[in-house]
């Protein structure tokens, strides 16, 4: 029977005394592909930032790999993409291969490190400072740095935003191909509902509070979320999903 | 006066051992606080200090001891600075503000009670690292290893915190205890620096050499020991500079750290043009 990952319980979070997050439940089992989704603001990145500890909910219960928040000690199993670098400094002297280095260990594996230098198509930036880089090249180094500690759980918070097609297509490929081979748990976050639909098998979608959870099979069927999205938006939805899913 | 007989006194040797060693504490906690955008901590925690030595004074104690008792103080004032700014509240610099002014106010009005503007209290302001004493160097060389231990033992940690910090909690680090320890390292290093460079320029040691450091665009570990480099070599030619051409110490340390600053990036502007 599939361990759940994640478990939240009646969780709450205030911002400036504003309920950003209102009695969210749900689960993650190991192996499942989520795709959460949401309007801006809809608290999808204040919810995972509450379940990896960054932010301190109001009141409720986080489980991670079926431990309380509070005693999880396994972080090297969790690896995270943030949709952008809080406060990266433009000077900040640390090279491409002292960032993918963090993911590994404290000593670090140079064979690993040199391994997702090449898996993501970077070993040729591996001295140069992450400040120099685009946003696309910052990204790929960022999810060699997530994938480095071969992770349980690859959470994803935006991480395509501003990203050319083609290199989006081969960070999702990358998140599908460790979650249908390695049985890596996957979850994505993003305001574009159609990108879930063509990779995630799950769907948390959120506004405040969940709106809808559930497998893409019930969302499509479900005339609560055509009235939610309308028709059309919910039938490209499913369409994509199909498509990919065949 | 030849250099050889210079280096042969005894407090020109005291100063140079104190100079080197503070110079490599501010340098090195001078990268995390600037690539943290908390340069200006080394401002008001010097002005807090201000106010620390005018209260050590008042009370009567030794301008012997004045370091020493000036400590806790400026760790408590410290520690207050990382409660405002981690409350979100307020704003780091705004918090920085607030306790940079009380310090200053505190100083000049305990001074005035003391009986007008007390000479002891305001050579504090210029520092004179020509009369560190015993205690001073001992204080540093401890406050030197503690520094080194803090960034051998939490390297990994300190860096990811200095890359992001909310990617660091994601990776389960401790951020607030690292940043206590910053915060507190910090405070001990502007009271140390205070006396060799003064209160006025307790900023300048701590934001200067890694500004000059993060310029050349190396690994963090070597943007470090760059820092350190520059931080020491100013102490170095600045010390024997005043003592051999009669300028004060502080202000020629810190002038050399300005010209690094300038020669690095001038060098940097003009030798892509060259190549």
């Amino acid at each position: 029977m599939p361990v759940n990952i994640i478990r939240t319980e009646n969780l709450t979070f205030c911002y400036n005394g504003i309920e950003v997050l209102q009695d969210i439940s749900f689960n993650v089992r190991q192996g499942d592909y989520l795709g959460v989704a949401g309007p801006n603001g809809s608290g999808k990145s204040t919810l995972i930032k509450n379940i990896l500890g960054i932010l301190e909910p109001r009141q409720g219960n986080i489980y991670l790999f079926g431990q309380p928040l509070s005693a999880f000690r396994q972080w090297s199993k969790i690896g995270y993409l943030p949709q952008r670098l809080a406060s990266l400094h433009s000077h900040f002297p640390g090279t491409v291969r002292e960032i993918v280095q963090l993911g590994v260990d404290r000593k670090g594996d140079s064979r690993e490190i040199k391994r997702m230098l090449q898996l993501m198509d970077i070993e040729h930036l591996s001295s140069r400072l992450i400040g120099e880089l685009s946003y696309g090249e910052q990204q790929r180094a960022m999810l060699a740095r997530a994938l480095a500690s071969k992770p349980e759980l690859l959470i994803f918070d935006e991480p395509t935003t501003a990203l050319d097609p083609q290199t989006r297509e081969n960070f999702y490929s990358i998140a599908q191909e460790l979650n249908r081979q390695q049985g890596t748990t996957v979850i994505l976050i993003t305001h574009d509902t159609g990108v879930i639909g063509n990779y995630a098998r799950y769907l948390l979608y959120l506004d405040k509070k969940i709106v809808f959870s559930g497998t893409f099979e019930n969302f499509c069927s479900s005339p609560e979320m055509a009235g939610f999205f309308g028709p059309v938006s919910q039938h490209i939805i499913c369409h994509q999903h199909d498509r990919r899913n065949i | 006066m030849s250099l050889i007989e210079v280096l042969s006194f005894t407090f020109v040797q005291r100063a140079l051992l104190a100079g080197i060693l503070i110079a490599a504490i501010a340098a090195i906690l001078g990268i995390f606080l600037v690539l943290r955008r908390l340069s200006l901590i080394g401002d008001g925690l010097a002005h807090i200090t201000f106010g620390s030595v005018a209260v050590v004074l008042l009370a009567g104690i030794s301008p012997f001891y004045v370091t020493i008792s000036a400590l806790p103080l400026v760790m408590l004032a410290s520690l207050a600075i990382f409660k405002l700014t981690s409350s979100k509240k307020i704003h780091g610099d705004a918090a920085i503000g607030i306790l940079s002014s009380a310090g200053i106010a505190a100083g000049i009005v305990l001074a005035s009670l003391s009986g007008g503007y007390n000479v002891d209290l305001f050579s504090y302001l210029f520092g004179n690292i020509l009369t560190v004493n015993q205690t001073e160097i001992m204080l540093s060389l401890i406050i030197f290893a503690a520094v080194l231990c803090y960034v051998l033992f939490f390297y990994h940690d300190l860096f990811a915190v200095t890359f992001d910090e909310e990617l660091a909690r994601s990776m389960g680090i401790k951020t607030k205890k690292l940043n206590i320890l910053l915060f507190l390292l910090t405070a001990i290093a502007a009271v140390l620096t205070m006396k060799i460079a003064g209160i006025m320029m307790v900023s300048a040691m701590l934001i200067l050499p890694p500004l000059t450091a993060l310029q050349l665009s190396i690994s963090f570990r070597k943007t470090i020991i760059a820092s350190v480099i520059f931080s020491t070599l100013s102490v170095i030619f600045g010390i024997i500079a005043s003592f051999l051409l009669n300028l004060p110490a502080g202000g020629t340390i810190v002038i050399l750290n300005i010209l690094f600053l300038l020669i690095i990036f001038g060098v940097k502007k003009i030798l892509p043009a060259l190549r």
